[in-house]
């Protein structure tokens, strides 16, 4: 099996909080992994590193075979957490922006997905509720024909409807290909999408494995089995 | 067609059954072609290779077959079929055993209040 994202050993720290202590993992290429764990657990400093965004501090890390950083700009697709776009730009400016600035943007898939996610390519960015901008968000980094995509929090703040056509619009668009990373705290609406999962507390990774085995394991829903795992948290 | 699935059961053996149901009950029918992985996949919102999973597993047990090139079929064996329909129907023996037997009922008067419901009148706690 090709592997497509390898971590060994990672570790990064700012200033002097340790944000991960020596992560190690692998992600076979075709697969789902869910990051599992509270905030400030490291999921979004692991995310940023895999993004080519921040520098680890010790340990490797390969995506596709590569170092994050440039050369991975055309493998990974990345949705961070907080909103990019610019407040000027109507949902038309920044489908224009992503596609000059990624070679590998299909704009009619784009707008496919818009229309999917009922969003009007004349409404604001600065108009849009919480919910339609991260449907936005997912429109334009699902629309990338990336090897990887990482999604962090796609469901954060979005409302039980959204978060299904969200759900929706992630299988749709994932294919035997790709990969993907999606970090959440909202387990339950999303667990039946995961190949893999990894519970992520304090920079560590204190459980792993595959969903369906872990559930003939534990004879527990991921859901039950994170409220369990994190319940102090 | 989404599933409300029960998550401590892993979700590919949750499909199976869901599929092995439809063929017994003849919503599904012998040779007839299963929809695609990615199609089903989109269906029951699960994973694609969730239901990669359900399709060997069910190659596995003898219930479909591929043609490779056309896909996955229902197997026209009727044997297969029938001991599908015994399988599952010892699934709903055992667990209405189970709750009786919670009850407080033993087999003997399992038997009796089984037969008194099917003369039409209902399990009666005073002749038991």
């Amino acid at each position: 099996m090709e592997i497509i994202f390898k971590t060994e050993n990672l570790t990064k720290s700012y200033m002097t909080k340790k944000a991960l202590k020596g992560v190690s993992i692998e992600l076979e290429k075709g697969k789902i992994l869910g990051l599992l764990g509270p905030n400030g657990s490291g999921k979004t400093t692991l995310m940023k590193i895999c993004a080519g965004l921040l520098r680890p501090t010790s340990g490797e890390i390969y995506i596709d075979g590569l170092v994050p950083g440039l050369n991975t700009k055309p493998v990974v697709s990345y949705l961070p957490d907080v909103n990019y776009l610019y407040r000027w730009m109507k949902i038309r400016d920044a489908i224009v922006f992503f596609d000059e600035f990624y070679d590998d943007f299909d704009v009619k898939k784009a707008k496919k997905l818009l229309e999917f996610m009922n969003l009007d390519e004349n409404s604001k960015v600065t108009s849009l509720s919480k919910g339609m901008l991260e449907k936005l968000h997912l429109t334009l980094v699902l629309s990338r024909k990336a090897k990887l995509y990482i999604l962090d929090e796609p469901l954060g703040g979005v409302d039980p409807v959204a978060r299904e056509k969200i759900i929706d619009a992630i299988l749709d668009n994932f294919n035997e290909d790709s990969s993907m990373i999606i970090s959440t705290h909202l387990v339950r609406d999303i667990e039946r999408l995961f190949d893999e999962v990894v519970f992520i507390s304090q920079g560590e990774f204190i459980l792993k494995g595959n969903a369906e085995e872990l559930r003939i394991e534990k004879g527990k829903s991921i859901d039950e089995l994170y409220r369990e795992v994190f319940q102090d948290a | 067609m989404t599933l409300e699935f029960d998550g401590r059961i892993p979700i590919y053996i949750q499909i199976m059954d869901k599929i092995k149901l439809d063929i017994v009950t003849g919503k599904l029918k012998g040779g007839e072609k299963l929809t695609s992985v990615r199609e089903m996949a989109e269906n029951f919102k699960v994973n694609p290779n969730t239901i990669q999973r359900v399709y060997q597993e069910l190659e596995r047990e003898g219930i479909t077959y591929t043609q490779r090139g056309t896909g996955t079929f229902i197997t026209e064996d009727k044997n297969i079929i029938n001991s599908l329909k015994v399988e599952m129907s010892m699934n709903v023996i055992k667990t209405f055993i189970d709750g009786m037997t919670n009850l407080g009922f033993t087999s003997e008067e399992i038997i009796k209040a089984v037969n008194d419901y099917f003369k039409g009148g209902k399990a009666n706690g005073n002749n038991i």
